[in-house]
């Protein structure tokens, strides 16, 4: 069987053909790096994503921290991580590279600021 | 009223902007100010949320507001003066810079001023989509900060109208959040997006891109109810009797961004009808002597590594402007083709000039050429090339056969 792969890695996204036996690629081209190779063996056996969301925040300057995965996790498990997420409430101040949840389901990954939010000054 | 002097003004604290002030500095720049609008440096990265920024100016994967963040942190520890919450209302051909804020009116005189202002999207009234004006209609980086920044969900269920990468990125945005999105329609019979978000944004959740539609029609009282979606032909005209009512209480529009160029016009900087941004010399410098642009606001960009990397070299180049002066560029260059521009648009020829360019429509196995004088001085392959990605094609100034214009076209033309 003949399929094409977009790989994700980077923005250069090439285009790789590859022939399949099953689950076992025969032959692969039109990757730039290694990386799209592997990227295809992942791609076919268990496709993997990062995800980018945002947390609430209480006592902040923002409502909202953004946040990401520190490891791509299963493509099935998604919405069960956003759901983790959507939960998750943290105190200002927030740190970029704060660990908010750490090995989030036990996938392995763990859930990061990646901005800084201030602690709101209120008035006495 | 007294002019506050300074070495080098930069308008807009966004990438561009940052990378300029933190490579002017590490040039023994000592004294320039950033001029920001908004309340926190960083630009239009504060809301990209998602990763897949800094993989060729760091070698890392980031999301926008860490990418932004290294560049902010190095600007802080540089000391780099910025001037947030305040908006410049003037630019004057002699470098004057009048900004406003709630402090009142400033004036500065700049012996170099650095345009990165970024772009603006473009919206429903550029394209005029008859029907109603019901609320629900967003352009895409509307719709980003609000879930994003505002922490307001917008809707339900959502169409997006172009193929942009930020319309495909709040497709994914949208669902993750448990919206549903039913489709993402593109006018031209290719997408205007990168691949990867294709992949990663679309296919990845299921969410189809029929190519050659639009929307002919909004309809709905007070919310969006429905959209109307046609087939169009080869001349993009809407095909009689294709059309499709899709119910969706939310359109958001990925339909191209436009350099925000009206401080630029002020001081009488030529643009480029073809980028909507400067025209420039290989030094960014535009026809205003002492003027440069960068980043989105010279051409739209699609990655943010190539817009620090290009204010970075502007940086260099003005460096050097405020040291011993720069020379004048007399070699026009042409574009022919599937070529659809070049940045930058004329060069000295004194150095090795690098040619950023996007074709007109999506190419397979081409080759592009920078002929002088009829004669091709280099000849470059390109197994794909997209409207979405932005290419370079470098010109070794030794490769130079005379003082006449220089033309980049697609072989065969």
């Amino acid at each position: 069987m003949n399929k094409t792969f977009t790989c994700i890695l980077c923005p250069n996204g090439c285009e790789i053909r590859v022939q399949l036996d099953g689950t076992e690629i025969l032959f692969a081209d039109g990757n730039k790096c290694p990386k799209g190779a592997a990227y295809v063996e992942q791609e076919i056996k268990n496709p993997v994503r990062n995800i980018a969301s945002s947390v609430l925040v209480v006592g902040g300057t923002m409502p909202l921290c953004s946040v990401r995965l520190t490891a791509p996790v299963p493509k099935s498990r998604i919405f069960d991580v956003m759901e983790k997420m959507k939960e998750m409430k943290v105190s200002a101040p927030v740190k970029a590279g704060d660990v908010l949840i750490p090995n989030v389901l036990g996938l392995g990954s763990d859930v990061i600021a990646t901005r800084n939010v201030e602690r709101q000054e209120t008035d006495a | 009223m007294e002019k506050i002097h300074k070495q080098a003004v930069i308008i807009g604290g966004g990438p561009g902007g940052l990378a300029a002030a933190v490579e002017l500095k590490k040039k023994g720049i000592q004294d320039i100010l950033i001029i920001e609008r908004e309340h926190c440096l960083g630009g239009i990265l504060r809301q990209c949320i998602h990763d897949g920024f800094g993989l060729t100016r760091f070698g890392e994967t980031l999301s926008g507001p860490e990418y932004a963040q290294r560049f902010i942190d190095e600007a802080r520890e540089a000391g780099i003066e910025a001037s947030v919450d305040t908006t410049v209302i003037g630019l004057d051909r002699d470098r004057t810079v009048t900004a406003v804020s709630r402090k009142g009116l400033v004036q500065y005189q700049a012996d170099a001023v650095i345009l990165t202002m970024g772009c603006r999207e473009r919206t429903r009234g550029a394209l005029s989509i008859p029907g109603e004006r019901p609320s629900g209609v967003f352009t895409a980086g509307v719709a980003q900060a609000y879930i994003n920044l505002k922490n307001k969900m917008i809707g339900r269920r959502a169409v997006i109208l172009g193929s942009g990468d930020i319309g495909m990125i709040m497709a994914r945005r949208l669902t993750l959040e448990g919206a549903k999105v039913d489709a993402v329609f593109e006018i031209q019979p290719y997408a205007s997006g990168l691949p990867r978000n294709i992949q990663q944004c679309l296919k990845d959740y299921g969410i189809p891109l029929y190519l050659s539609h639009t929307v002919t029609k909004i309809i709905g009282e007070g919310r969006l109810r429905a959209v109307e979606v046609s087939r169009v032909d080869e001349n993009l005209k809407p095909i009689p009797g294709t059309e499709k009512e899709y119910p969706c209480d939310t359109l958001i529009l990925s339909v191209g961004l436009i350099p925000e160029n009206e401080l630029s016009l002020m001081a009488g900087v030529e643009l480029d009808p073809r980028t909507r941004g400067a025209v420039v010399d290989e030094f960014y410098q535009t026809n205003v002597s002492g003027i440069f642009a960068a980043g989105n606001v010279l051409h739209v960009h699609d990655l943010v590594d190539f817009v620090s990397l290009e204010a970075e070299r502007l940086a260099r180049s003005v460096a050097s402007f405020l040291e011993e002066g720069l020379p004048g560029a007399g070699i026009q260059v042409e574009t022919g083709g599937y070529v659809g521009y070049t940045v930058p648009q004329k060069i000295t020829g004194r150095q090795d000039a690098v040619l950023s360019f996007r074709p007109r429509r999506p190419l397979r196995g081409a080759c592009v050429e920078i002929r002088q004088d009829g004669v091709c001085l280099v000849k470059k392959k390109y197994p794909r090339l997209l409207p979405a990605e932005m290419e370079t094609i470098t010109l070794p100034a030794s490769k130079l056969i005379s003082d006449s214009s220089i033309k980049v076209v697609t072989s065969g033309e």
